[in-house]
């Protein structure tokens, strides 16, 4: 399912880390599944992509996929446009997204829908596969719809 | 043995300086001038050589390299050469502890902390990178339009208000009594344009929680500050303006990437200000005036919050623009203008404020002031905070 992209074509698209880090994680976004880092030291869950967990030590991280479902733990609706290609966008929304299936890591996106729509802290969402299939570099947005 | 640990009264300011304030890019002159300008000013108003400054300290990666800055004043020789690691203005005063450490430990004898910008120079800080591409944490966050301070930021302050049922009205305050001090300093730039209620209710939203009026400004110039140690303080014109504590830090794991710090709703303070109030052997009840750094106003609400001038659920009460008027307010704040409405050099102006209050030399001059604070860099990691005091204080 492909959707309109939330925000005006022009900002700086997003490719995996030359280390390879998170290629996984970009690459799971194209087949519509959330991977996420999960330690195989102590099972727990990290996010944002870093080569050892902050709890054991371990450098035996994989990529696991969650339920790409969450709440919103905050948000913020943006009004000055601080980029050529947002000149006319007009007010959007960010969310900070914390996943309870993956031990409450977040992670950042857009919510989709009217950008004045209530925000509220707490509210059920779920994820929203943004596909840039034609763009070079090939990629997709993880969005958020309420639920 | 831990009693020695400690920087308290063991060095002082002696001479302060900066350049003429100009709105961003509007500096005639190149950033490393301005630098030199703002160094040499302060070594005058201390009455000091500048050839005898053997250490430079600054911080958030500052391009007027200590080295050059030695060789360009002439220095007999350089013995401190320091660069405090993190962005924005949370080095501010983890550069005056810095300088007082390296005096304390007889490392150097005369350190300059400094902070220099000429933003026409080297490109604005309240814009979005322009490149084609990104990778890393940024992709995490560019391409959903989270691309400036304000947006790194504001999503902790809505957090934090949701919490603990913040109103608009206290960021507000803290606007208003910058402004409204701001009109006595004829070096703010916001001098002559005061600011009412009206005005800020009306300002356009540059991302909610932040109107116009809760941002800071973006300016050219450089400030500058002398420190020497307790005891060569005593021969300078002025009185001694002791450094009593100065410490930097973080959080458990304030640096987990992509907003994933576990204390999220926080302006990094939780365990610095402990410290700082450890070493300085004082609370926030001895504090006269506090200089807070304002990127935001939500930053200086959770600041206040997190220093223990109030709690979380006092703020709505607390943040007044009576309570932080000087000079008569429970807590004066930001009593040059501060980055909001003085001049945003990198936080810096407001560790020059503090001394000022200390000399009695402010142009909102709160009476018989003792003991001014200062916050640096809230929300960043690591922040710092200092403490400064006068002779009765030790
Ligand atoms: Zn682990």
């Amino acid at each position: 399912m492909s959707m309109t992209p939330y925000l005006r074509p022009g900002l700086a698209k997003p490719a995996p880390s030359r280390d390879g880090l998170d290629t996984p994680f970009w690459e799971g976004l194209q087949q519509e599944k959330l991977l996420l880092q999960r330690c195989n030291g102590c099972n727990r869950w990290q996010w944002g992509p870093e080569w050892v967990c902050h709890r054991c030590h371990s450098f035996d991280l994989r990529y696991e996929e969650t339920a790409a479902e969450g709440i919103i733990y905050s948000h913020e609706r943006i009004w000055h446009p601080v980029h050529p290609a947002l000149a006319e966008q007009g007010p959007y929304v960010v969310v900070l997204v914390e996943l309870p299936h993956a031990d409450g890591v977040r992670i950042v996106g857009n919510l989709v829908g009217d950008p004045h729509q209530p925000l509220v802290i707490g509210a059920p969402v779920h994820a929203v596969f943004e596909h840039h299939l034609d763009d070079d570099p090939v990629h997709t947005l993880l969005q958020w719809a309420v639920s | 043995m831990t009693t020695d640990r400690t920087l308290r009264g063991k060095a002082a300011v002696v001479g302060v300086a900066e350049t003429e304030y100009y709105k961003w890019g509007r500096s005639p002159d190149p950033e490393f001038k301005l630098a030199i300008e703002a160094v040499l000013g302060a070594c005058a108003n201390a009455g000091i050589d500048p050839a005898d400054v053997d250490g430079f300290s600054s911080y958030s990666n500052d391009r007027s390299d200590a080295s050059r800055l030695s060789a360009a004043l002439g220095c007999k020789q350089l013995s401190f050469a320091s660069m405090q690691w993190g962005g924005g203005g949370g080095g501010g005063s983890g550069a005056v502890a810095n300088a007082a450490a390296a005096i304390a430990t007889g490392q150097a004898e005369c350190v300059v902390v400094f902070r220099a910008l000429a933003q026409g120079q080297f490109g604005r800080f309240g814009q979005g990178p322009r490149s084609r591409m990104v990778s890393g944490a940024a992709a995490h966050t560019l391409p959903y339009g989270l691309m400036s301070a304000a947006h790194m930021f504001a999503m902790k302050v809505n957090r934090f208000m949701h919490d603990h049922g913040v109103q608009q009205e206290a960021l507000r305050a803290i606007s208003l009594a910058s402004y409204a001090h701001a009109q006595h300093n004829p070096r703010a730039v916001m001098n002559g344009r005061p600011l009412d209620e009206a005005t800020y209710d009306a300002s356009r939203w540059i991302v909610e929680p932040f109107h116009l009026f809760d941002c800071c400004q973006e300016n050219d110039g450089a400030a500058a500050m002398v420190l020497v140690s307790a005891e060569r303080a005593k021969d300078f014109d002025h009185n001694p303006c002791y450094v009593l504590a100065a410490v930097s830090g973080s959080q458990h794991r304030a640096g987990a990437p992509v907003h994933n710090t576990p204390e999220y709703a926080s302006s990094g303070f939780t365990t610095v200000a402990p410290r700082l109030y450890r070493m300085a052997q004082m609370g926030p009840g001895d504090v006269d005036v506090l200089q807070s750094y304002e990127n935001f106003t939500g930053g200086v609400m959770m600041s206040i919050v997190e220093h223990g001038f109030c709690t979380a659920e006092e703020v709505n009460d607390f943040l007044t623009v009576e309570n932080l008027s000087a000079p008569g307010g429970k807590l004066p704040l930001n009593t040059s203008g501060g980055n909001l409405a003085e001049c945003y050099m990198h936080g810096l102006g407001l560790n020059i404020e503090a001394v000022r209050q200390i000399w009695g030399e402010s142009t909102c001059q709160v009476p018989d002031a003792e003991v001014a604070m200062v916050c640096s860099g809230p929300m960043v990691t690591p922040v710092s905070s200092c403490i400064f005091g006068s002779e009765a204080t030790l």
